[in-house]
């Protein structure tokens, strides 16, 4: 009996290659997008919150536009949202088909996402902590780099984690559309090939992957919450 | 040193919620002073102390502190000038994310001017100067709720204000830690001179350290005096209340069910409560007028407290003898002691000569 059909060295490599480009593909697309994202949505929860009423900024008729415009956009489901802004995205990276256009759709979906969960965290800072900063002459941004953000970093980071794995789930939808990763292997391959080998390979190299984002933010909440 | 003018506070004004929080409030504080503010929950004083420093703007009036004024400057100048203007907190109000260094060092941060080695210094000086010098490198989650506040006085201190506003500082204390607080402030006062505003809900608060009071109640100034005016002779109804929660005065329970009445009879002994004060109050009174008069004296209740560590005393004494005698020896003890009160006539037989 020939051993190379036994166990088809050849074809376990093939497929070891795929879900291997395929990973890093996935791990590229979820870090840039939750990079962009993070840099965008912590600004944007921050104006959520110092526009909102009894904060600095106070600004009724400012906050509750932004506020309808977040909403709006976190009512689009992603699927629809990917496919809707496919102009946009030709615009920013001059194509719509590919890993790095998939970053566009990834990031749009879910800054306003963030921008809530990082306006209700700083929420959580008591106002208290504003009114000594305020009676010891802070300005504003003093009071948001030095008492809001860091004050509220323990759940800031949980909600980053949450983000980073709900871009993990949004990159394999993107897959469907060309964006490539792991998403798109499983439906080539595992799906349309009947290939039940690779689609078990790709779900268990999310689960690794999301488990890894889950410790890492627990290690990292731990890690600076002190109260 | 704070002057405050007609001050008027009123929130959503104009509108169905509309609330008056303070009405034309005047005010003077002097430099050096430890100035009390008591009032119940709901007076408007943590709305007064906000305005001094103007975290709340008043809707009328001016506030001038150390020669500012402040109700017409620039949020920028503003917060210039509240960087000599220290307030300590009730919930303390410290970073949780910051060690007792960092949070002390955090107004001396603010300013962007000053080098690292010379605030480490004044951190050092400011954590020695309220004994905490060996919790430097700990979070305030690690420490006790006084050692927080002292927290909280050492970045008060930090950019040398010179006032020091204090919001219901020790009210989440226990009474001993609240003693200890107390006596910082006062001993802060002495070494740096300070200006020192406290609002408080507790009267014992007052006695321990303030030199003088107001009585706030329903947005307006009811009774102002010094400490010891107020404790003695409270004027007001709410004033009497306050008090009478710090130092017992009236009829002593002993008597509360007896047959007291407010008109002499004969044969009944005048109940009196004398009230002490300053050097008078270790004099040999009592037996002094006992013996001039000929008349029987016996002590009911009897108390020695301390406003600002001057001796302050009050005696419910029962005076028995004839009319005249009784008469006499309450002019006589008028002479010796601050205060003498008739709190009624006690019909009531002594236990021996039943």
């Amino acid at each position: 009996m020939n051993a190379s059909s036994f166990l088809n060295f050849d074809l376990i490599s093939r497929i070891g290659g795929l879900l291997f480009n395929a990973s890093l593909e996935t791990l590229y697309m979820v870090f840039i997008s939750s990079l962009v994202c993070i840099v965008v949505g912590v600004p944007l929860g921050v104006v959520l919150l110092i526009t909102s009423k009894g904060y600095f900024w106070d600004s009724p008729r400012f906050y509750s536009v932004l506020a309808a415009v977040v909403n709006a956009l976190r009512s689009i489901p992603f699927i629809i949202l990917m496919v809707a802004i496919i102009p946009f995205t030709k615009f920013i990276v001059g194509t719509s088909i590919g890993t790095t256009a998939a970053i566009v759709p990834l990031t749009i979906g879910t800054i306003p996402f963030l921008g809530r969960l990082v306006e209700t965290s700083l929420r959580t800072v008591p106002f208290g902590l504003i009114e000594a900063a305020q009676s010891m002459g802070a300005t504003p941004w003093q009071i948001v780099r030095r008492v809001l953000l860091p004050e509220a970093m323990p759940e800031l980071i949980q909600n980053f984690t949450i983000t980073v794995i709900v871009i993990i789930g949004f990159s394999a939808m993107a897959g469907t559309i060309g964006g490539g990763g792991l998403g798109d292997l499983a439906i080539r391959y595992g799906y349309m090939r009947f290939r039940a080998d690779v689609m078990i390979s790709t779900v268990v190299i999310l689960i690794i992957m999301v488990q890894v984002v889950q410790w890492i933010g627990d290690y990292l909440t731990r890690r600076c919450d002190h109260r | 040193m704070i002057k405050l003018s007609h001050i008027v506070k009123t929130y959503n004004q104009g509108t169905a919620q509309e609330v008056k929080a303070l009405h034309d409030i005047s005010l003077e504080i002097n430099k050096g002073e430890i100035f009390g503010v008591i009032g119940l929950s709901g007076a408007g004083k943590s709305t007064l102390i906000r305005i001094i420093n103007m975290l709340e703007r008043p809707t009328a009036g001016t506030v001038v502190v150390n020669g500012q004024n402040l109700t017409a400057m620039s949020e920028t100048q503003l917060r210039q000038a509240r960087q000599h203007i220290g307030m300590i907190f009730q919930s303390f109000n410290l970073l949780s994310s910051a060690t007792v260094r960092e949070n002390v060092a955090f107004p001396l941060k603010l300013s962007g001017r000053m080098e690292r080695a010379v605030i480490d210094k004044r951190v050092d000086e400011l954590l020695e100067m309220v004994e905490l010098s060996d919790k430097a490198l700990m979070y305030p989650a690690q420490l006790s709720g006084g050692q927080k506040q002292r927290v909280g006085i050492a970045r008060a201190l930090a950019s040398n204000p010179a006032v020091l506003l204090c919001d219901e500082a020790t009210s989440a204390l226990d009474p001993k830690t609240t003693s200890s607080i107390l006596e910082l402030l006062t001993s802060l006062r002495r070494k740096l001179g300070l200006t020192i505003v406290i609002i408080t809900h507790q009267m014992e608060v007052i006695k321990e350290c303030c030199d003088r009071v107001a009585v706030i109640d329903g947005g307006v100034i009811t009774e102002l005096g010094s400490a010891t005016e107020i404790f003695i002779d409270p004027k007001e109804a709410l004033t009497k209340r306050l008090v009478s929660a710090a130092v017992r005065r009236g009829l002593p329970n002993l008597l509360r069910h007896t047959q007291v009445v407010p008109e002499y009879h004969e044969g009944a002994k005048a109940v009196l409560e004398l009230l002490f004060l300053g050097p008078k109050a270790d004099a040999p009174v009592i037996v002094d007028v006992a013996r001039e008069c000929d008349v029987s004296i016996s002590i009911l209740s009897g108390n020695i407290d301390h406003i600002q560590n001057q001796p302050f005393g009050i005696m419910a004494v029962e005076v028995g003898g004839t009319r005249s005698e009784i008469d006499r020896a309450i002019n006589e003890f008028k002479q010796r002691v601050h205060k003498v009160e008739v709190l009624g006539y006690d019909e009531r037989k002594q236990l021996s000569e039943l």
